[in-house]
Protein backbone atom coordinates (compact mmCIF):
# COMPACT_ATOMS: atom_id res chain seq x y z
CA UNK A 1 0.00 0.00 0.00
CA UNK A 2 0.96 3.39 -0.80
CA UNK A 3 2.18 6.03 1.69
CA UNK A 4 -0.65 8.05 0.58
CA UNK A 5 -3.29 5.45 0.97
CA UNK A 6 -1.89 4.48 4.29
CA UNK A 7 -3.51 8.13 5.49
CA UNK A 8 -6.55 7.64 4.30
CA UNK A 9 -7.15 4.02 5.68
CA UNK A 10 -5.90 5.23 8.96
CA UNK A 11 -8.92 7.22 9.62
CA UNK A 12 -11.54 5.36 7.87
CA UNK A 13 -10.12 2.20 9.59
CA UNK A 14 -7.24 2.19 12.44
CA UNK A 15 -8.39 4.84 13.75
CA UNK A 16 -11.78 5.66 13.02
CA UNK A 17 -13.19 8.25 14.89
CA UNK A 18 -16.59 7.10 15.60
CA UNK A 19 -15.95 3.46 16.63
CA UNK A 20 -12.25 3.32 17.80
CA UNK A 21 -11.75 6.80 19.35
CA UNK A 22 -15.07 7.38 20.28
CA UNK A 23 -14.51 11.12 19.20
CA UNK A 24 -18.12 13.57 18.04
CA UNK A 25 -21.13 11.76 19.75
CA UNK A 26 -23.55 14.20 19.76
CA UNK A 27 -24.22 14.38 15.63
CA UNK A 28 -23.57 10.77 15.71
CA UNK A 29 -26.29 10.36 17.97
CA UNK A 30 -28.48 12.66 17.08
CA UNK A 31 -28.64 13.48 12.92
CA UNK A 32 -28.83 9.67 12.04
CA UNK A 33 -32.43 9.20 12.18
CA UNK A 34 -31.90 8.56 8.59
CA UNK A 35 -29.10 7.77 5.68
CA UNK A 36 -29.99 11.08 3.94
CA UNK A 37 -29.32 13.02 6.93
CA UNK A 38 -26.36 10.86 8.21
CA UNK A 39 -24.27 10.87 5.04
CA UNK A 40 -25.31 14.90 4.53
CA UNK A 41 -23.89 15.45 8.38
CA UNK A 42 -20.89 13.51 7.52
CA UNK A 43 -20.00 14.74 4.30
CA UNK A 44 -20.44 18.54 6.32
CA UNK A 45 -17.80 17.56 8.69
CA UNK A 46 -15.62 15.86 6.24
CA UNK A 47 -15.24 19.17 4.36
CA UNK A 48 -14.20 21.04 7.03
CA UNK A 49 -11.98 18.88 8.42
CA UNK A 50 -10.21 18.82 4.96
CA UNK A 51 -10.20 22.48 4.89
CA UNK A 52 -9.71 23.36 8.56
CA UNK A 53 -6.75 20.76 8.56
CA UNK A 54 -4.86 21.89 5.33
CA UNK A 55 -5.56 25.99 6.53
CA UNK A 56 -3.83 25.19 10.10
CA UNK A 57 -1.07 23.17 8.38
CA UNK A 58 -0.12 25.90 6.47
CA UNK A 59 -0.27 28.48 9.43
CA UNK A 60 1.40 25.87 11.89
CA UNK A 61 5.25 27.65 12.19
CA UNK A 62 3.30 31.27 12.26
CA UNK A 63 0.52 30.52 14.92
CA UNK A 64 1.84 31.48 18.13
CA UNK A 65 2.15 28.24 20.88
CA UNK A 66 0.23 29.97 23.93
CA UNK A 67 -3.33 31.11 21.57
CA UNK A 68 -3.25 27.73 19.26
CA UNK A 69 -6.16 26.54 20.74
CA UNK A 70 -8.17 29.47 20.04
CA UNK A 71 -6.57 30.14 16.81
CA UNK A 72 -7.90 26.81 15.52
CA UNK A 73 -11.35 27.10 16.89
CA UNK A 74 -11.62 30.94 14.98
CA UNK A 75 -10.51 28.57 11.72
CA UNK A 76 -12.81 26.14 12.37
CA UNK A 77 -15.68 28.45 12.97
CA UNK A 78 -15.24 29.98 10.36
CA UNK A 79 -15.30 27.01 7.35
CA UNK A 80 -18.57 25.53 9.34
CA UNK A 81 -20.18 29.35 8.90
CA UNK A 82 -19.36 28.90 5.12
CA UNK A 83 -20.84 25.19 5.23
CA UNK A 84 -23.69 26.45 6.78
CA UNK A 85 -24.33 29.39 4.87
CA UNK A 86 -23.78 26.75 2.09
CA UNK A 87 -26.19 24.43 2.81
CA UNK A 88 -28.79 26.94 3.24
CA UNK A 89 -28.73 28.11 0.20
CA UNK A 90 -28.35 25.28 -1.97
CA UNK A 91 -29.74 22.27 0.12
CA UNK A 92 -32.47 24.15 2.40
CA UNK A 93 -34.43 20.71 3.08
CA UNK A 94 -30.96 19.08 4.61
CA UNK A 95 -30.31 21.93 6.40
CA UNK A 96 -33.67 22.31 8.06
CA UNK A 97 -33.11 18.50 9.56
CA UNK A 98 -29.99 19.15 10.78
CA UNK A 99 -30.77 21.85 12.38
CA UNK A 100 -28.53 23.42 14.97
CA UNK A 101 -25.70 20.56 14.40
CA UNK A 102 -24.37 22.18 11.39
CA UNK A 103 -23.11 24.95 13.52
CA UNK A 104 -22.60 22.29 16.47
CA UNK A 105 -19.76 20.79 14.00
CA UNK A 106 -17.51 24.03 15.64
CA UNK A 107 -17.78 21.33 18.72
CA UNK A 108 -17.14 18.68 16.93
CA UNK A 109 -13.93 16.90 18.80
CA UNK A 110 -12.86 14.86 16.24
CA UNK A 111 -12.18 18.03 14.21
CA UNK A 112 -10.05 19.92 17.21
CA UNK A 113 -8.19 16.81 17.98
CA UNK A 114 -6.97 16.24 14.59
CA UNK A 115 -5.76 20.07 14.15
CA UNK A 116 -3.87 19.88 17.53
CA UNK A 117 -2.53 15.75 16.75
CA UNK A 118 -2.04 15.53 13.29
CA UNK A 119 -2.28 19.15 11.37
CA UNK A 120 0.13 21.23 13.73
CA UNK A 121 2.80 18.96 13.19
CA UNK A 122 2.43 17.57 9.71
CA UNK A 123 3.09 19.14 6.11
CA UNK A 124 -0.08 20.31 3.64
CA UNK A 125 -0.36 17.51 2.17
CA UNK A 126 -0.38 15.27 3.92
CA UNK A 127 -2.95 17.04 6.65
CA UNK A 128 -5.32 17.30 3.65
CA UNK A 129 -4.98 13.20 3.49
CA UNK A 130 -5.75 12.96 7.08
CA UNK A 131 -8.61 14.97 7.14
CA UNK A 132 -10.24 12.97 4.28
CA UNK A 133 -9.08 9.64 5.78
CA UNK A 134 -11.01 11.38 9.11
CA UNK A 135 -13.72 12.82 6.94
CA UNK A 136 -14.85 8.97 5.60
CA UNK A 137 -14.13 7.56 8.78
CA UNK A 138 -16.77 9.61 9.68
CA UNK A 139 -18.90 9.66 7.06
CA UNK A 140 -18.83 5.86 6.84
CA UNK A 141 -19.69 5.63 10.53
CA UNK A 142 -22.77 7.69 10.01
CA UNK A 143 -23.77 5.88 7.33
CA UNK A 144 -23.43 2.61 8.96
CA UNK A 145 -25.56 3.59 11.72
CA UNK A 146 -28.21 5.64 10.12
CA UNK A 147 -28.94 3.19 7.77
CA UNK A 148 -29.54 0.73 10.27
CA UNK A 149 -31.45 2.84 12.46
CA UNK A 150 -33.88 3.94 8.95
CA UNK A 151 -33.75 0.27 8.03
CA UNK A 152 -35.11 -0.99 11.58
CA UNK A 153 -37.05 1.86 12.92
CA UNK A 154 -39.10 3.39 9.50
CA UNK A 155 -38.56 0.39 7.06
CA UNK A 156 -36.92 2.11 4.43
CA UNK A 157 -33.77 3.36 3.18
CA UNK A 158 -33.43 7.10 1.29
CA UNK A 159 -36.88 7.33 1.85
CA UNK A 160 -37.64 4.39 -0.46
CA UNK A 161 -39.73 1.66 1.14
CA UNK A 162 -38.64 -1.98 1.97
CA UNK A 163 -41.05 -3.67 4.42
CA UNK A 164 -43.04 -0.90 5.85
CA UNK A 165 -45.94 -2.35 4.42
CA UNK A 166 -45.80 -6.13 5.76
CA UNK A 167 -44.71 -5.17 9.51
CA UNK A 168 -45.05 -2.15 10.92
CA UNK A 169 -41.65 -1.25 11.63
CA UNK A 170 -40.76 -0.17 15.69
CA UNK A 171 -40.32 3.53 15.32
CA UNK A 172 -38.48 3.69 18.71
CA UNK A 173 -35.13 2.79 17.12
CA UNK A 174 -35.51 5.95 15.08
CA UNK A 175 -36.00 7.84 18.24
CA UNK A 176 -33.88 9.11 20.86
CA UNK A 177 -33.37 5.87 23.00
CA UNK A 178 -32.91 3.72 19.44
CA UNK A 179 -29.61 5.99 18.52
CA UNK A 180 -28.29 4.80 22.51
CA UNK A 181 -28.76 1.45 22.08
CA UNK A 182 -28.06 0.76 17.89
CA UNK A 183 -24.87 2.73 18.75
CA UNK A 184 -24.28 0.38 21.63
CA UNK A 185 -24.66 -2.84 19.98
CA UNK A 186 -22.67 -1.75 16.73
CA UNK A 187 -19.82 -1.11 18.53
CA UNK A 188 -20.20 -4.48 20.67
CA UNK A 189 -20.31 -5.76 17.13
CA UNK A 190 -17.16 -4.36 16.12
CA UNK A 191 -15.57 -5.32 19.16
CA UNK A 192 -16.93 -9.08 19.17
CA UNK A 193 -15.10 -9.16 15.35
CA UNK A 194 -11.73 -7.38 16.27
CA UNK A 195 -10.83 -9.41 19.16
CA UNK A 196 -12.25 -12.80 16.98
CA UNK A 197 -9.73 -11.83 14.16
CA UNK A 198 -7.16 -11.11 17.01
CA UNK A 199 -7.81 -14.80 18.16
CA UNK A 200 -7.39 -16.29 14.77
CA UNK A 201 -3.77 -14.37 14.20
CA UNK A 202 -2.84 -16.14 17.18
CA UNK B 1 -44.89 30.41 26.84
CA UNK B 2 -45.28 30.34 30.15
CA UNK B 3 -41.80 30.12 32.74
CA UNK B 4 -43.08 27.23 34.48
CA UNK B 5 -43.76 25.46 31.22
CA UNK B 6 -40.15 26.73 29.58
CA UNK B 7 -38.59 24.77 33.09
CA UNK B 8 -40.57 21.39 32.71
CA UNK B 9 -39.32 21.54 29.57
CA UNK B 10 -35.68 22.02 29.78
CA UNK B 11 -35.39 19.74 32.99
CA UNK B 12 -37.69 17.00 31.44
CA UNK B 13 -39.65 16.65 27.95
CA UNK B 14 -36.36 18.29 26.24
CA UNK B 15 -33.92 16.72 28.26
CA UNK B 16 -30.43 17.88 26.82
CA UNK B 17 -28.75 14.49 26.82
CA UNK B 18 -31.51 11.83 26.63
CA UNK B 19 -34.27 13.83 24.60
CA UNK B 20 -31.97 16.39 22.43
CA UNK B 21 -28.47 14.50 22.02
CA UNK B 22 -26.76 17.63 23.40
CA UNK B 23 -23.51 17.48 25.37
CA UNK B 24 -23.16 13.69 25.06
CA UNK B 25 -19.33 13.35 25.30
CA UNK B 26 -19.03 14.66 28.58
CA UNK B 27 -22.26 12.61 29.71
CA UNK B 28 -20.44 9.56 28.42
CA UNK B 29 -17.15 10.50 29.41
CA UNK B 30 -16.92 11.86 32.97
CA UNK B 31 -19.64 9.71 34.12
CA UNK B 32 -17.53 7.15 36.22
CA UNK B 33 -18.19 8.41 39.29
CA UNK B 34 -21.12 10.14 40.96
CA UNK B 35 -18.94 12.85 43.11
CA UNK B 36 -16.92 14.02 39.29
CA UNK B 37 -20.27 14.07 37.33
CA UNK B 38 -21.86 16.18 39.57
CA UNK B 39 -18.93 18.80 39.84
CA UNK B 40 -19.29 18.37 36.36
CA UNK B 41 -22.78 19.68 36.20
CA UNK B 42 -22.18 22.44 38.51
CA UNK B 43 -19.44 23.53 36.93
CA UNK B 44 -21.81 23.18 33.19
CA UNK B 45 -24.69 24.90 34.88
CA UNK B 46 -23.26 27.89 35.68
CA UNK B 47 -20.87 28.29 32.42
CA UNK B 48 -24.81 27.92 30.83
CA UNK B 49 -26.57 30.56 33.06
CA UNK B 50 -23.99 33.16 31.85
CA UNK B 51 -23.47 32.27 28.59
CA UNK B 52 -26.73 32.34 28.11
CA UNK B 53 -26.74 35.96 29.54
CA UNK B 54 -23.70 37.02 27.84
CA UNK B 55 -24.58 35.46 24.29
CA UNK B 56 -28.21 37.12 24.33
CA UNK B 57 -26.50 40.63 24.61
CA UNK B 58 -24.42 40.13 22.03
CA UNK B 59 -27.15 38.60 19.96
CA UNK B 60 -28.57 42.01 20.01
CA UNK B 61 -24.80 43.81 19.19
CA UNK B 62 -25.05 41.68 15.97
CA UNK B 63 -28.37 41.62 15.08
CA UNK B 64 -29.26 40.88 11.57
CA UNK B 65 -26.73 42.46 9.79
CA UNK B 66 -23.68 40.47 11.34
CA UNK B 67 -25.83 36.90 11.98
CA UNK B 68 -23.41 35.05 10.09
CA UNK B 69 -20.93 35.98 12.67
CA UNK B 70 -23.28 34.15 15.13
CA UNK B 71 -21.50 31.08 15.50
CA UNK B 72 -18.04 32.27 15.53
CA UNK B 73 -18.52 35.44 18.75
CA UNK B 74 -20.29 32.87 20.19
CA UNK B 75 -17.53 30.05 20.81
CA UNK B 76 -15.14 32.90 21.46
CA UNK B 77 -17.38 34.25 24.43
CA UNK B 78 -17.53 30.62 25.68
CA UNK B 79 -13.82 29.72 25.47
CA UNK B 80 -13.20 33.13 27.09
CA UNK B 81 -15.99 32.10 29.65
CA UNK B 82 -14.49 29.31 30.58
CA UNK B 83 -11.21 30.37 29.93
CA UNK B 84 -12.20 32.90 33.69
CA UNK B 85 -14.12 30.12 35.46
CA UNK B 86 -11.02 28.54 35.71
CA UNK B 87 -8.93 31.17 36.91
CA UNK B 88 -11.77 32.73 39.37
CA UNK B 89 -12.20 28.66 40.68
CA UNK B 90 -8.54 28.26 40.84
CA UNK B 91 -7.75 31.04 42.76
CA UNK B 92 -11.16 30.78 45.32
CA UNK B 93 -12.27 27.52 45.67
CA UNK B 94 -8.50 25.17 45.23
CA UNK B 95 -10.29 22.31 46.23
CA UNK B 96 -13.23 22.47 43.75
CA UNK B 97 -10.38 23.21 41.03
CA UNK B 98 -8.60 20.03 41.78
CA UNK B 99 -11.15 17.86 41.94
CA UNK B 100 -12.73 19.20 38.37
CA UNK B 101 -8.89 19.39 37.43
CA UNK B 102 -9.10 18.54 33.41
CA UNK B 103 -13.12 18.76 33.14
CA UNK B 104 -12.66 22.67 33.73
CA UNK B 105 -11.39 23.35 29.77
CA UNK B 106 -13.17 20.93 28.22
CA UNK B 107 -16.20 22.56 29.12
CA UNK B 108 -15.61 24.60 25.62
CA UNK B 109 -15.83 21.71 23.32
CA UNK B 110 -19.05 20.68 25.34
CA UNK B 111 -21.60 20.89 22.49
CA UNK B 112 -24.56 21.79 25.15
CA UNK B 113 -22.97 25.06 26.01
CA UNK B 114 -23.15 26.02 22.32
CA UNK B 115 -25.99 25.09 21.35
CA UNK B 116 -27.83 26.39 24.05
CA UNK B 117 -26.83 29.89 23.00
CA UNK B 118 -28.35 28.71 19.56
CA UNK B 119 -31.42 27.52 20.75
CA UNK B 120 -32.47 31.18 22.92
CA UNK B 121 -31.46 32.61 19.46
CA UNK B 122 -33.37 30.03 17.34
CA UNK B 123 -36.60 30.10 19.90
CA UNK B 124 -36.78 34.17 20.09
CA UNK B 125 -36.15 33.76 23.68
CA UNK B 126 -35.65 37.18 25.80
CA UNK B 127 -33.25 37.64 28.33
CA UNK B 128 -34.99 36.09 31.21
CA UNK B 129 -36.47 33.35 29.20
CA UNK B 130 -32.83 32.76 27.95
CA UNK B 131 -31.25 32.79 31.09
CA UNK B 132 -33.80 30.05 32.38
CA UNK B 133 -33.68 28.40 29.70
CA UNK B 134 -29.73 27.63 29.80
CA UNK B 135 -29.90 27.39 33.81
CA UNK B 136 -32.39 24.80 33.95
CA UNK B 137 -31.04 22.86 30.65
CA UNK B 138 -27.87 22.56 32.32
CA UNK B 139 -29.59 21.28 35.55
CA UNK B 140 -31.42 18.73 33.42
CA UNK B 141 -28.22 17.40 32.10
CA UNK B 142 -26.70 17.15 35.87
CA UNK B 143 -29.80 15.51 36.62
CA UNK B 144 -28.86 13.12 33.92
CA UNK B 145 -25.15 12.34 34.01
CA UNK B 146 -25.70 11.80 38.21
CA UNK B 147 -28.82 9.25 37.66
CA UNK B 148 -26.24 7.78 34.59
CA UNK B 149 -23.17 7.98 36.73
CA UNK B 150 -25.09 6.01 40.04
CA UNK B 151 -26.17 3.34 37.03
CA UNK B 152 -22.79 2.98 35.90
CA UNK B 153 -21.07 2.24 39.25
CA UNK B 154 -23.43 -0.43 40.04
CA UNK B 155 -22.79 -1.65 36.20
CA UNK B 156 -18.72 -1.83 37.23
CA UNK B 157 -19.27 -4.66 39.57
CA UNK B 158 -21.81 -6.61 37.34
CA UNK B 159 -21.19 -10.05 35.03
CA UNK B 160 -21.02 -8.82 31.45
CA UNK B 161 -19.74 -10.45 28.13
CA UNK B 162 -16.55 -9.19 26.69
CA UNK B 163 -17.34 -7.46 23.94
CA UNK B 164 -19.80 -5.31 25.42
CA UNK B 165 -17.63 -4.03 28.24
CA UNK B 166 -17.23 -0.30 28.53
CA UNK B 167 -18.75 2.08 25.91
CA UNK B 168 -21.49 -0.53 24.69
CA UNK B 169 -23.01 -1.66 27.64
CA UNK B 170 -22.89 2.38 28.58
CA UNK B 171 -24.76 3.48 25.98
CA UNK B 172 -27.48 0.91 25.96
CA UNK B 173 -27.45 1.88 29.38
CA UNK B 174 -27.85 5.46 28.62
CA UNK B 175 -30.59 3.87 25.59
CA UNK B 176 -32.72 2.79 28.63
CA UNK B 177 -32.65 6.07 30.68
CA UNK B 178 -33.89 7.49 27.23
CA UNK B 179 -36.89 5.47 27.00
CA UNK B 180 -37.86 6.55 30.98
CA UNK B 181 -37.42 10.12 29.47
CA UNK B 182 -39.91 9.43 26.73
CA UNK B 183 -42.19 8.97 29.48
CA UNK B 184 -42.41 12.46 30.06
CA UNK B 185 -43.04 13.15 26.49
CA UNK B 186 -45.74 15.33 25.66
CA UNK B 187 -46.55 16.54 29.56
CA UNK B 188 -47.15 20.17 29.41
CA UNK B 189 -48.39 22.85 32.10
Amino acid sequence: MSKNLKIIANGIITENPTFVQLLGMCPTLAVTTSLKNGIGMGLSAAAVLVASNVLISLLRKLIPEKVRIAAYIVIIATFVTIIDLLLKAFLPSLADQLGIFIPLIVVNCIILARAEAYASKNTVGKSALDGLGMGLGFTLALSLISAVREFFGAGTLFDIKIYGDVITPPSIVTMAPGGFIVLGLLIALINHIAAKRKAGDK
Amino acid sequence: MSYLSLIIGALFTQNFVMVKFLGICPFLGVSKKINTAAGMGMAVTFVMAVASAITYLVNLILGSKFEYLQTIVFILIIAGLVQFVEMFVKKSMPSLYNALGIYLPLITTNCAVLGVALLNVQNGYNFIQSVLYGTFAALGFTMAIIIFAGIRETIDDADIPESFKGFPIALITAGLMAIAFMGFSGFTI
